[in-house]
């Protein structure tokens, strides 16, 4: 068996598409945070979690510290839980608040802690008890609506007076 | 009455041909799968179908990869500014890619590229009797000309797909950040967050393993029961591609209602 | 029959379909001779050998081959059959994309583990055999008809087979290669101790190099003999033959159902 020309190029071509899928899975994609880094979780009880979706990222301050892993209803209080995996070297104090939040007008949907002033850090497992839900567009357009034609009606009589 | 009843018969005597190609292509599979000792032991058989089937390839799969992603990035931007979400341009050119245009556009070049070549090959060594010389030497042809084919286009097309995956992606970088002036970090960071390993990376190239399966099958199997002359080779290769089309398209909708 | 006869067909019948080939056929041929197979195209010649190599079976009779039935045979025994047999295609068969050296030790590589250096050596030989060392290093798109030919023999006895099937070796050669490919026929007959079997059409240089022929027409046997035996037979059908006359016992109008007027659509003639 002698080594032939056809071998090298071959070779060149596997090592090719295993670039190439690395580069997908490393660039392309975010391998990053389940690749060796330690994890601990968190909860958060929302109200309305709005378009918020398993995977969406959780940022501090716009940097991406974790990940959304799960969501569910709590069927006894009827509030949506989720479960929050955050990157271990990022601790979090016990007064930390949660918010949903909105990337730009129409984009997609995130979590963003806010770091308290509790000496105690949280454990894995724990709850953020403070959470202030997604905004939900159609809500807000209604408050505004309502908003509005009050303040219309209060001011049709004064003109008529 | 007769003349009525031509077409219908035409049509009948079609489907049942149809049909019954079906099932000599399925017992051509597992003869294939059943054969495929001698071209895994004997792996330089393959290698040097790899060669063929997938070096060869290489250049039309890279430039097109190229324009692919170029004119997605085009495309792309022209319709996401109008929705001021131009940011998302990473994601969009990426997931686009990822998931549906690359296996299914690699599919398509590899058939017309290395399927009608394996097509023409196999007809031709049928047509010239080296098939049956083969077996009267005690060769079993499956194992030794079929398999071996089969298998590269299994272990090319995920590689092919993979390459034009990245050379769309380049593409659309270059037409986003480069020519309209994104910014590279957004573009990256889009498409990062977007873009999920297993569900769009992984499943793509599933999809292209399939794909490779598929076309390859039908290309060697096109070749092997090509009728032993210069026309029957020609319409073999032009049925290899054709179906092969067919095929990616039908099989591209069922896995993606299976895996998305 | 003998007890020396190597290959034997017993009462075999074949047809394609409905249409048959061949009726009730019996012939022997014998340890270590030549035999030609003669007939006009499509009398089934082809089909005799494709019968020997197991390639298609017979539907009635048997055929023996050492004693052992090949219509009976297990793939595992077919394939044992197939390696101890050489066959030489009508146009060579080569493979078009291995070069003359590759094809030459294509049987050598597939069914023997001998190292490199020792299958070079048997290849280099087997050239030397049909005279065309020096050209292991071209392909077969390089080789002049006759020399794929040769080639083609050279990968044929690679195995020192102990029958070899000629399947009209003389097809499309020049006078010159004609003769080469006779010679070397028969030289490796001798050489080798073979039973060879031989389809041919070409009569003259046939007689000049078997032992035995055998005349097929219409799917039976027409005649047989030594080369001298047929030379100076009284069957006009195998004076037609060898002498190659267009007409005789072989019509030369294909047995039409109707005649020619009838064919044209004129009316009232019967033929």
């Amino acid at each position: 068996m002698k080594r032939s020309t056809i071998d090298l190029w071959v070779g060149l071509f596997v090592a090719i598409g295993i670039a190439a899928m690395t580069f997908l899975s490393l660039k392309v994609a975010n391998l990053t945070p389940q690749s060796g880094s330690e994890t601990y979780m968190l909860t958060a009880d929302f109200d309305n979690i709005g378009g918020l979706k398993v995977k969406a990222p959780v940022k501090s301050s716009g940097v991406v510290v974790g990940r959304v892993t799960k969501i569910e209803l709590d069927t006894k209080r009827y509030v949506a839980r989720a479960t929050l995996t955050l990157d271990k070297q990022y601790q979090f104090s016990r007064d930390t608040s949660a918010e949903i939040l909105t990337a730009g007008l129409l984009g997609e949907q995130y979590i963003g802690l806010v770091q308290g002033g509790d000496p105690d850090n949280l454990a894995s497992g724990d709850r953020i008890s403070l959470t202030s839900s997604a905004l939900v567009l159609e809500q807000l357009i209604g408050k505004f609506m309502t908003s509005f034609a009050e303040k219309g009606t209060q001011d049709a009589p004064a003109k008529t007076e | 009455m007769n003349a009525l009843l031509a077409p219908i018969r035409r049509l009948g005597a079609l489907s049942i041909n149809a049909i019954w190609r079906l099932g000599f292509i399925s017992r051509f599979f597992v003869a294939i799968l059943l054969n495929s000792g001698q071209s895994l032991l004997r792996f330089r058989l393959t290698i040097r179908e790899v060669y063929f089937a997938g070096v060869l390839s290489l250049i039309i799969i890279i430039v097109s990869g190229l324009f692919v992603g170029m004119v997605l990035g085009l495309q792309g931007y022209n319709t996401l500014a109008r929705f001021g979400s131009a940011d998302a341009l990473g994601a969009l050119v990426a997931l686009s890619l990822l998931r549906e245009l690359g296996p299914v556009l690699a599919a398509l070049l590899f058939a017309s590229r290395s399927g009608s070549a394996m097509t023409a090959e196999i007809g031709l060594m049928k047509a010239t009797e080296q098939l049956e010389a083969m077996s009267v030497m005690a060769v079993n042809p499956i194992a030794r000309v079929v398999a071996p084919r089969f298998w590269a286009g299994v272990i090319s097309m995920p590689i092919l797909a993979a390459l034009f995956n990245v050379m769309g992606i380049f593409g659309g970088y270059l037409v986003g950040v480069e020519m309209i002036g994104l910014d590279a970090g957004t573009f990256w960071s889009q498409m990062q967050n977007n873009v999920d390993l297993h569900y769009d990376v992984v499943n793509g190239l599933i999809k292209s393993l399939f794909f490779g399966m598929a076309v390859t099958l039908i290309a060697v199997f096109e070749g092997y029961d090509a009728t032993p002359t210069a026309a029957g080779v020609s319409s073999a290769t032009t049925r290899t591609v054709v179906t092969s089309a067919l095929v990616i398209l039908a099989l591209d909708f069922v896995l993606t209602a299976f895996m998305f | 029959m003998s007890s020396d006869s190597f290959i034997e067909l017993k009462n075999v019948s074949f047809a394609y379909g409905d249409r048959p080939i061949l009726q009730d056929i019996s012939l022997t041929i014998a340890r270590g001779k030549l035999v030609a197979i003669m007939g006009g195209s499509g009398s089934g010649k082809t089909t005799l050998l494709r019968l020997i190599s197991g390639q298609v079976l017979a539907q009635k009779g048997q055929v023996l081959v050492n004693g052992q039935d090949v219509g009976r045979m297990s793939s595992r025994d077919l394939y044992q059959h197939r390696r101890r047999m050489g066959m030489l295609f009508q146009f060579g068969a080569l493979f078009t994309d291995l070069s003359v050296f590759d094809n030459v030790a294509f049987p050598i590589r597939e069914h023997t583990r001998l190292p490199e250096s020792l299958i070079r050596d048997l290849v280099l030989m087997k050239l030397n055999a049909v005279g065309l060392r020096g050209t292991e290093a071209l392909m077969p798109a390089e080789l002049s008809g006759g020399m794929a030919r040769r080639i083609a023999l050279a990968r044929a006895i690679a195995l020192d087979p102990q029958i070899m099937l000629y399947d009209e070796p003389f097809t499309g050669l020049d006078p010159i290669s004609l003769g080469t490919i006779a010679l070397l026929i028969k030289k490796l007959n001798d050489a080798l101790g073979t039973s060879a079997v031989m389809v041919t059409h070409d009569v003259h240089k046939s007689l000049e190099i078997v032992d035995h022929v055998y005349f097929v027409a219409g799917g039976k046997i027409a005649a047989e003999g030594t080369p001298d035996e047929v030379r100076h037979s009284s069957s006009p059908w195998v004076q037609q033959f060898v002498q190659g006359e267009a007409d005789g016992p072989v019509h030369f109008a294909y047995p039409a159902t109707d005649s020619l007027a009838q064919a044209f659509g004129i009316k009232g003639e019967t033929a």
